[in-house]
């Protein structure tokens, strides 16, 4: 007869900073099954919308997350727009481009932040460091573009609350411009290291079928060939107006994954150049006053998947009901088969040794004793381990 | 649309209140009894993705609104079921047809309160363990 033995990770989870609970049956290394636990951080937010005035609520539902702070209200007042006949119609040409430019960075940010956490759960603090600090100059540009490093309060039913101003254009560009070798950088690092793709590939596969009846949405159902994507789906802001890929993965793994968030980045920042480069002088508010009665559903494409918000307008300030569907909500109970299958190792994500540790690269200048000259900087060590990864390649081919 | 004339031909009689808002919002209801068959053509045969559901205290019963995606076209099909019975509500659950429906409705269950038949785990999701039974949070006030 087998032996199950639960392995209990969270509430407090070891490496993430949000309380959960996943309680692993395993029989010796292999998880058979998985019980997930949430409500730990359950904050009763569609309630209080239906007290709050529609201008207020916007900058609730910003509150729900601080990772995509913009794509929440941005679902929202789509929601709300669909109400007056559709963001398309009613909202300014100038405000369409503000808000995808804001959306498009948010992207960046968070698909850089989670680089750099899956980074630290394999064990790969190099990536970790890296992605973390490339994200600064994001949050910089988002500084500059909304005054705020997180929760922008830019959206409001019929536009944006700010103008981005002519003369930061070229500034974002160069940013946006140097921020490239960075993802270049990623995509050598990920793409190109045999451990990663050792520890990465075949591990925690969705299947396509799997994907299809658990629902998933964003990078988790494109790793898997589902080809969606609401940008392109159902077009908002200026999403229609530029032109861009939507990345799509076969093997539905870790690895998969991985890469389809290092490509998106990439595209998030051809978005926001053409946006720069195209965005029309005019108004940015539209000035919607008077919420009709009626029902409206708004979605957006957060850097997680598709992000739902419902409305139910009785014609007075205050919506009836506000139904808010998260993209992890469906993404996270996919773990069920996603983790299920697997070593427990596999499920934490630990990796003992890694030979190659760039952990101090960025921080590290080799000094020569005798004469107190710097003789290697950051980036030749990062060309150092390059080599290394290199000669590591070779060996494992041999 | 042409997934909504698919839905009118199958179900005809059955599937009533038809409200297109635009070119991309269809809202229609079904009889309570009708939903397991209902979606099940939806997500089977139509091949739509459930995006999710919400439930809704009002006056007349519990509406619950199941919405669907039709990704390649960018339509979404949102299936209007009341619910009369406050005392003792209940309905087919969906997550026999598929899993991805199995949160939303332990959610709507401890929210609103209804019952969903069938269900596989139909335990709390999101409030606390000491959370008084027969409490429904999103209940509005008689």
């Amino acid at each position: 007869m087998s032996h199950k033995i639960i392995v209990p990770i969270g509430p407090y989870h070891p490496l993430q900073e949000e309380p959960e609970f996943f309680q692993l049956y395993c029989e010796g290394e292999k998880v058979v099954d998985i019980d997930i636990i949430i409500g730990y951080n359950h904050r009763g937010i569609e309630q209080l919308s239906e007290g709050k005035h529609y201008d207020q609520v916007a900058f609730l539902v910003e509150r729900i997350c601080g990772i995509c702070s913009s794509s929440h209200p941005y679902a929202y007042v789509l929601a709300v727009e669909d109400l007056f006949g559709g963001e398309q119609k009613v909202v300014p040409e100038r405000a369409l481009y503000i808000r995808t430019i804001v959306d498009e960075l948010q992207r960046i940010h968070s698909h850089l932040l989670w680089l750099g956490l899956a980074g630290h759960f394999i064990g790969y603090n190099t990536v970790w460091m890296w992605a973390w600090k490339y994200r600064e100059p994001v949050l910089d540009m988002f500084e500059m573009v909304t005054g705020n490093r997180n929760n922008y309060a830019m959206f409001k039913v019929g536009g944006v609350r700010r103008d981005i101003r002519e003369e930061d254009g070229p500034i974002l560009k160069k940013m946006l411009d140097e921020l490239v070798p960075a993802l270049d950088l990623f995509r050598g690092a990920v793409m190109d290291d045999p451990v990663i793709q050792a520890r990465l590939k075949g591990v925690g596969i969705l299947t396509r079928q799997q994907a299809i009846d658990w629902c998933v949405v964003g990078p988790t159902a494109r790793a898997s060939g589902i080809n969606i994507d609401v940008r392109r789906d159902e077009p908002y802001g200026a999403y229609n107006r530029v032109d861009w890929n939507v990345v799509v993965e076969k093997e539905g793994d870790i690895f998969a994954k991985t890469v389809a968030r290092i490509l998106e980045m990439y595209e998030s920042v051809r978005i926001i150049r053409q946006c720069l480069d195209k965005i029309p002088k005019g108004e940015i508010d539209a000035q919607l006053r008077d919420v009709p009665a009626g029902e409206g559903i708004g979605r957006v494409e957060a850097p997680r998947g598709e992000c739902f918000h419902y409305i139910k307008s009785d014609g007075t300030n205050r919506p009836v009901r506000h139904k808010i569907r998260a993209p992890s909500f469906m993404n996270v109970a996919s773990n069920k088969v996603g983790a299920v299958g697997g070593s427990i190792s596999d499920a934490t994500i630990t990796l003992a040794a890694v030979d190659p540790c760039y952990c101090c690269t960025e921080r590290v200048a080799v000094i020569n004793k005798a004469d107190n000259q710097k003789v290697m900087n950051g980036w030749d060590l990062i060309k150092l381990s390059q080599e290394k990864t290199e000669k590591l390649k070779k060996e494992l081919k041999a | 649309m042409e997934i909504s004339d698919k839905i009118k031909k199958r179900f005809a009689g059955r599937a009533y209140d038809w409200q297109e808002n635009s070119n991309r919002r269809a809202y229609f209801s079904v009889k309570k009894e009708d939903i397991f068959e209902v979606a099940g053509y939806m997500f089977k045969d139509l091949g739509l993705r459930f995006s999710t559901a919400s439930g809704t205290d009002l006056p007349e019963g519990l509406e619950i609104l199941y919405h669907f995606s039709n990704d390649p076209k960018g339509e979404f099909y949102s299936v209007r079921v009341m619910i009369e019975d406050k005392k003792n509500p209940q309905i087919d659950s969906l997550a026999p047809i598929f899993p991805g429906a199995e949160w939303i409705e332990r959610e709507i269950w401890e929210m609103l309160g209804i019952k969903f038949i069938n269900h596989p785990n139909l335990k709390r999701l999101l409030l606390a363990d000491d959370w008084p039974e027969g409490e429904y949070p999103l209940r509005k006030k008689e």
